[in-house]
């Protein structure tokens, strides 16, 4: 079936068979290889995409159900070749990560929460992370990093000495 | 705290690998993509043991996009059987099974279509007629006379028995005024990575050469490919520069990759296999120890242990190739940190109709520990004493090391009660026991828990000779290559792949300290295994150590080399040749000096101006063996087994709810002393999650088997693994004890928070509960059975009519 | 873990969608698959057809009835989660939500999908139960209801004829001013499948006596309970802890828990009752506070 997806800003085409997951057909058709299959049943969410904004499974959904929606892969989020978006470099900046197979869904959680939420509680963090596994860090870098990139979303653009 | 007497070790740095992670760009197996690769589905025996008595291909075969149907038969005409440690050459292992299938789940034939979802449409049609026969589960059942035997051949399901004395066991138990004894049952569980295990394969005959792309943790894994598939060594090229999501052990997939290797090199296209989650927990034989330790401690009025008994079964499932080794590997701590003067030991490694094992973070160390630990505990109760105090008076004094166990190791350096002490400091110990009581008052059921334990470091794979002695394996190694372009930049070589380690950053540190430049400058690459160095791989917390040496040695030969140029070129001796700054200066006149590019163009293009008997250029090899390492045991089994020690002592606060039993982690801190810390980033996120992996296997992870032999616990549905919500926030306490063995004083660390969390939470909701008369001597805790516990110990202790 | 082959159709409307599912045999309803896409992945579920009603505009919605709030059977359940009305009409509903599966779950994973699925601790349907909820459901160009106790018939089992899709579902509003709700699940982790749970919803008169009180437990039987003999025992009273646990342990003495894995009969037991208590203690104090003067 023939099925148009909006991924990343950018249109584009794909025949897949109605059993091909959102998930298999952004690896294989649209070789955007960030999302990652982890368990294929709805569970450990390294294949988290954004969907409208919002974090999903990618492989709990079919290719042929994603049109009409405006998907973010981890591949959308970097400003530019080499360059990394703030939550990207906290990331870096607190190693909130060691193998990266849960990463790319991590950030992309992270960017839905700090998009609603610039400023969330430890809490509000760690349960908007209860969705993905991580099997390496044990969270807590990763929440530092989450804390970490919205402190300094909160203090852009602000005048230097700003409580 | 003093700054750090290093420039780059011990600083602050980013771990140079997240940035290829944080924008999706890590290179697992499963992103490779090779032009006409197919996939492989396994079928799989549904019977926990079966002959297997036909199987019907027609079907599958005659599907469109399916290549092939193999079966083990011919697998195993055309390929040898996996390796096994232990010399048991009647339990023969191969990737499919041949004539009789040995656990539920077991691989029995392996369909290869063009795209995964075909594979799996015609592994269903693959018809299989099976025998079902009698199965074993329980290890205790399998060691007694009469169990079915899973391996006929081998005339019992035992792999190994023996039993180590050292020391004057029994006279240490008759001098002693107290013993008890214990069991304590450590279930089966393991480290699951979030990526499955995946191999692609692709044989070249035209340069007779089969590529491997593979998320693979495991030494001698390009070998182990080529034997299996009768192939020179040379003739496997493993992709080291594949990153691994994960794998703390268990990703050895050897039976994958001889399998997609053999159908490519049978086929003649690129074959594929990537184990889905379910073929991953049923089969992908991974699974950890499953062990019951039998304790026996002989002590005195104080608590002071001085001899130990200790017994452990181990289940190893339905084959074995390393994983018995695990009941060899904790001898190297079999003491733990305490100062127990004998011990006997006996290891025992049964077969039965469960899925395999394979090698689990800290290789058998973390139930060890958690049965010592046990111990200490009901040593405490018995006589009345305090459980912290109890641990003081057995542990090794800082004045005493280096220590020799009974064993036959001695542990490097450590002060434990330092340790201890900075953790109580900072954890408010009164405040914490305040808490406790407070908990306590409100009617909840509270504990404080304890635990302190040695990770054994750098590894050295001396319990092969020890359990094995056919095998005189003394040699374990890792290499490093450094090679100074003409341009001037500085690259040096990792020869294994890494899941998530920071190995990368690791060389660049130790190199960029020895040679004073910018870590973040220094390129790490990771050649293929035919253009590797000897490696084994990350295994036994052995990195920091052996790789870190190995950079460390080979930048020093290069900064040797550059000195010896500069002094040649300057005329002076070498004595009062200084690297420094940028160049090699004479320290009687330090405007003499040639810079760091100067003597790069000499060694690379100005033959002329070498050194006599030099060779040109700036490559430097460095291939280090353990250090301690390279005997073999002694009749009785003793043997320095790994040389450095790393301690950890956890303290935690739990609270249990007592009508629904479910326990709460209120505070947990753990110190830590690895020795000289190269990266804390790293570090930290080591013992984070070796914490998290703790808590997992204490509270809420294990592969349970029903009656008839299935696995139950075979999705993310029933294995349970801890997310944000069931991990703590952790307060971290260092000590730095450095070890005299190593370059920079460095332990490892890639094991810490494992070793040890299943003991605390053990020791915590034991000490919750003791005050109803009850102790909880098997992991994983479960809520529901501890809730039942709870209700019948207090009917028990004030029985009222119609409770419930 | 692919999923056998199947046909997908995305009917525009109900009708459209009620006769394809009419059509034929092994024909499936696919909304936020949050389910059954698992089940599909494992091979345990092999429809040949799905219809995908997610974004059929009719079944989308949270309707106030004044007596009733009405939410299509498509309505994910993030909406229900954050939605004024309901938190505001239905409370106990709204407080259930957060418990049930994730979030990245409830972003598409719909009302309707949870009740077909059936889950003997599933969140919603504890909360169907337990407040007398109607179920609507299409058969063909047939309507019918069926109450919620008589919907759910067995673990992952319900009264749907095979042909049928449920569109809505009628939670009932109380009329009175001083409601309270509470709910406790007990489960391993977070959000996991509860071994039991307990919901309760309570409204007071002005001298903080309980006039109605629904009470239901979850996860211990093949289908949510309703224990109508407590709500009963407790009307007049101020919800004393020992009237509690006394008609809880009554109501439940009689019935067979589940025993599995994860607890035991009596462990389920004990536990429903403990969560029961809590769950109306909780109910009754935010009752008593509902009305400040």
């Amino acid at each position: 079936m023939p099925v148009e997806l909006n991924v990343n800003g950018q249109t584009r085409m794909v025949a897949v068979e109605p059993r091909t997951s959102l998930l298999d057909c952004l690896r294989e058709d649209l070789l955007l290889t960030g999302a990652h299959a982890g368990c294929e049943h709805g569970v450990c969410g390294a294949c988290t995409v954004l969907v409208d904004g919002a974090p999903m499974r990618s492989c709990l959904m079919f290719a042929v159900q994603a049109d009409g929606y405006a998907i973010t892969t981890i591949e959308g989020l970097s400003p530019g070749p080499g360059e990394l978006s703030l939550i990207q470099d906290a990331f870096c900046e607190t190693h909130g990560m060691q193998c990266g197979y849960c990463t790319p869904a991590m950030i992309l959680t992270a960017h839905a929460l700090l998009a609603n939420n610039p400023a969330p509680t430890r809490e509000d963090i760690v349960d908007a992370i209860s969705g993905n596994i991580c099997r390496c860090t044990g969270y807590a870098q990763i929440v530092e990093a989450i804390a970490l990139a919205a402190e300094r979303m909160r203090s852009l653009n602000r005048p230097a000495g700003t409580p | 705290m003093s700054a750090t007497p290093f420039r780059f070790v011990s600083t602050d740095r980013r771990v140079r690998e997240d940035r290829r992670f944080v924008v999706g760009k890590g290179r697992f197996a499963a992103d490779v993509a090779l032009a006409g690769t197919r996939h492989v589905a396994v079928v799989t025996c549904p019977h926990p043991a079966a002959r297997i008595i036909a199987i019907d291909k027609a079907e599958a075969l005659a599907m469109p996009g399916v290549h092939y149907v193999l079966d083990g038969r011919e697998l195993a005409a055309a390929t040898q059987p996996l390796l096994a440690g232990l010399d048991t050459p009647k339990v023969p292992r191969r990737p499919l099974a041949v004539d009789v299938a040995r656990y539920s789940g077991e691989w029995v034939a392996a369909v290869v279509a063009d795209t995964r979802a075909l594979a799996e449409d015609a592994a269903e049609l693959v018809g299989v007629d099976y025998e079902p026969l009698p199965f074993v589960l329980d290890g205790e059942a399998a060691y007694a006379p009469g169990s079915p035997l899973v391996h006929a051949d081998h005339g019992s399901n035992v792999l190994l028995d023996r039993t180590f004395v050292w020391g004057e066991v029994e006279q240490d138990f008759a001098d002693s005024p107290h013993r008890l004894s214990l069991r304590v049952k450590w279930g089966r569980s393991s480290t699951v990575p979030v990526e499955t295990f995946a191999v692609m394969a692709s044989w070249d005959p035209w340069r007779e050469v089969l590529d491997v792309f593979a998320s693979v943790q495991m030494p001698r894994f390009p070998d182990q490919v080529a034997l299996a598939l009768k192939l020179p060594g040379s003739a496997v090229r493993v992709y080291n520069d594949v990153d691994v999501g994960g794998s703390y052990g268990v990703k050895r997939g050897i039976k994958h990759a001889v399998l997609v290797g053999y159908l490519s090199r049978r086929l003649g296209f690129p074959v594929r296999l990537i184990e889905d989650r379910l073929e991953n927990m049923r089969a992908g034989d991974a699974h950890g120890p499953e062990r019951n330790f039998d304790i026996e401690v002989a002590f005195d009025d104080a608590g002071v242990i001085r001899s130990m008994k200790m017994r452990a079964l181990d289940n190893v499932g339905a084959y074995a190739g390393r994983s018995p080794f695990q009941l060899g590997k904790p001898v190297s701590a079999i003491v733990g940190p305490y100062r127990i003067r004998s011990v006997q030991y006996r290891a025992i490694a049964v077969t039965s109709n469960k899925t395999v094992q394979e090698a689990v973070r800290a290789f058998g160390q973390a139930p060890t520990n958690y049965a010592i630990e046990r111990a200490l505990e009901e040593v405490a109760w018995h006589r009345g004493l305090d459980r912290l105090e109890v641990r003081r008076r057995n542990l090794i004094r800082a004045e005493q090391f280096p220590y020799l166990i009974p064993s036959g190791t001695t542990y490097d350096s450590g002060d434990y009660h330092a340790v201890i002490d900075k953790v109580l400091a900072k954890a408010d110990y009164a405040g914490l026991v305040a808490e406790r009581d407070r908990l306590r008052g409100q009617g909840l059921l509270a504990g404080i828990g304890i635990a302190a334990c040695l990770e054994p470091s750098g590894a050295n794979s001396t319990f092969e000779p020890l359990l094995n002695p056919k095998n005189e394996t003394t040699t374990y190694t890792e290499a490093c290559r450094i090679n100074v372009d003409v341009s001037g930049a500085v690259t040096a070589t990792i020869h294994t792949l890494s899941a998530g380690q920071g190995h990368e950053t690791l060389v660049g540190t130790v190199i960029g300290e020895v040679l004073e430049i910018d870590p973040d400058r220094i390129r790490v690459v990771r050649p293929d295994s035919l253009s590797s160095l000897p490696s084994q791989s990350p295994v036994g917390s052995r990195m920091a150590i052996m790789m870190g040496g190995a950079a460390f040695h080979a930048a020093q030969k290069l900064k040797d080399r550059i000195v010896a140029i500069a002094a040649h070129n300057l005329g002076i001796p070498s004595e009062r040749a200084t690297y420094g700054a940028g160049g090699v200066s004479d320290r009687a006149a330090p405007q003499s000096r040639l810079s760091w590019n100067e003597l790069v163009t000499i060694a690379h293009r100005n033959f002329h101006r070498l050194p006599p008997g030099t060779e040109p250029g700036l490559a430097f090899t460095h291939v280090m063996q353990v250090p301690t390492g390279g005997q073999l045991p002694t009749a009785d089994g003793r043997v320095q087994m790994y040389p450095c020690f790393a301690f950890e002592f956890h303290l935690i606060l739990v609270a249990v709810d007592p009508d629904l039993g479910k326990p709460e982690i209120k505070r947990y801190f753990i110190g830590h002393d690895c020795g000289t810390v190269i990266n804390p980033k790293i570090v930290r996120g080591m013992t984070m999650g070796g914490i998290a992996h703790g808590i997992g296997a204490a509270l809420y992870e294990e592969f349970a088997y029903n009656e008839e032999g299935q696995l139950i616990a075979q999705s993310f549905m029933d294995y349970l693994l801890p997310s944000s919500h069931e991990v703590p926030p952790v307060e971290i306490v260092h000590h730095v004890t450095p070890s005299p063995h190593t370059v920079f004083g460095q332990k490892g660390s890639g094991e810490s928070g494992y070793l040890g969390a299943p003991a605390a939470i053990a020791s915590a909701i034991n000490d919750a509960i003791r005050p109803l008369g009850i102790a909880v001597n098997s992991l994983p805790i479960r809520i529901a059975q501890l809730g039942d516990m709870i209700a019948a110990a207090r009917e028990k202790m004030s029985p009222r009519m119609g409770s419930g | 873990m692919k999923p056998a082959s199947f046909e997908y159709e995305r009917p525009a409307h109900l009708d459209e969608a009620c006769a394809l599912l009419s059509a034929g045999d092994d024909v499936r309803i696919i909304a936020g698959g949050q389910t059954l896409v698992p089940l599909m992945a494992m091979r345990l579920a092999r429809p040949k057809r799905l219809i995908d009603i997610a974004r059929i505009p009719e079944l989308s919605f949270v309707r106030d009835e004044g007596s009733a709030i009405v939410v299509g059977a498509t309505t994910r359940q993030c909406v229900l989660e954050h939605d004024a009305t309901v938190r505001a009409k239905v409370p106990l509903l709204a407080k259930v939500m957060p418990f049930v599966g994730h979030a990245p779950i409830r972003a598409r994973g719909t009302v309707g999908g949870s009740l077909a699925n059936a889950d003997p601790a599933a969140e919603i349907a504890l909360a169907a139960v337990t407040l007398a909820a109607t179920l609507v459901y299409r058969e063909g160009d047939t309507v019918a209801e069926c109450a919620a106790a008589d919907f759910f018939i067995g673990p992952m089992m319900t009264a749907l004829p095979a042909a049928g899709c449920l569109t809505a579902v009628r939670f009932p509003v109380w009329p009175e001013a001083r409601i309270g709700v509470g709910f406790h699940e007990v489960n391993a982790r977070r959000s996991d499948f509860a071994f039991a749970s307990a919901a309760a919803q309570i409204a007071l008169d002005d001298a903080g006596l309980c006039r109605r009180v629904a009470l239901g437990v979850g996860g211990i039987t093949p289908v949510p309970l309703r224990l109508d003999a407590v709500a009963d025992a407790l009307v007049g009273s101020r919800a004393e802890e020992a009237i509690i646990r006394d008609a809880v342990r009554a109501a439940l003495s009689d019935i067979e828990p589940l025993s599995d894995l994860h607890a035991s009969a009596d462990y389920r037991r004990r536990a429903a009752a403990t969560l029961a208590v809590r769950a109306i203690t909780d109910a009754y104090r935010a009752a008593e506070g509902a009305h400040a003067g």
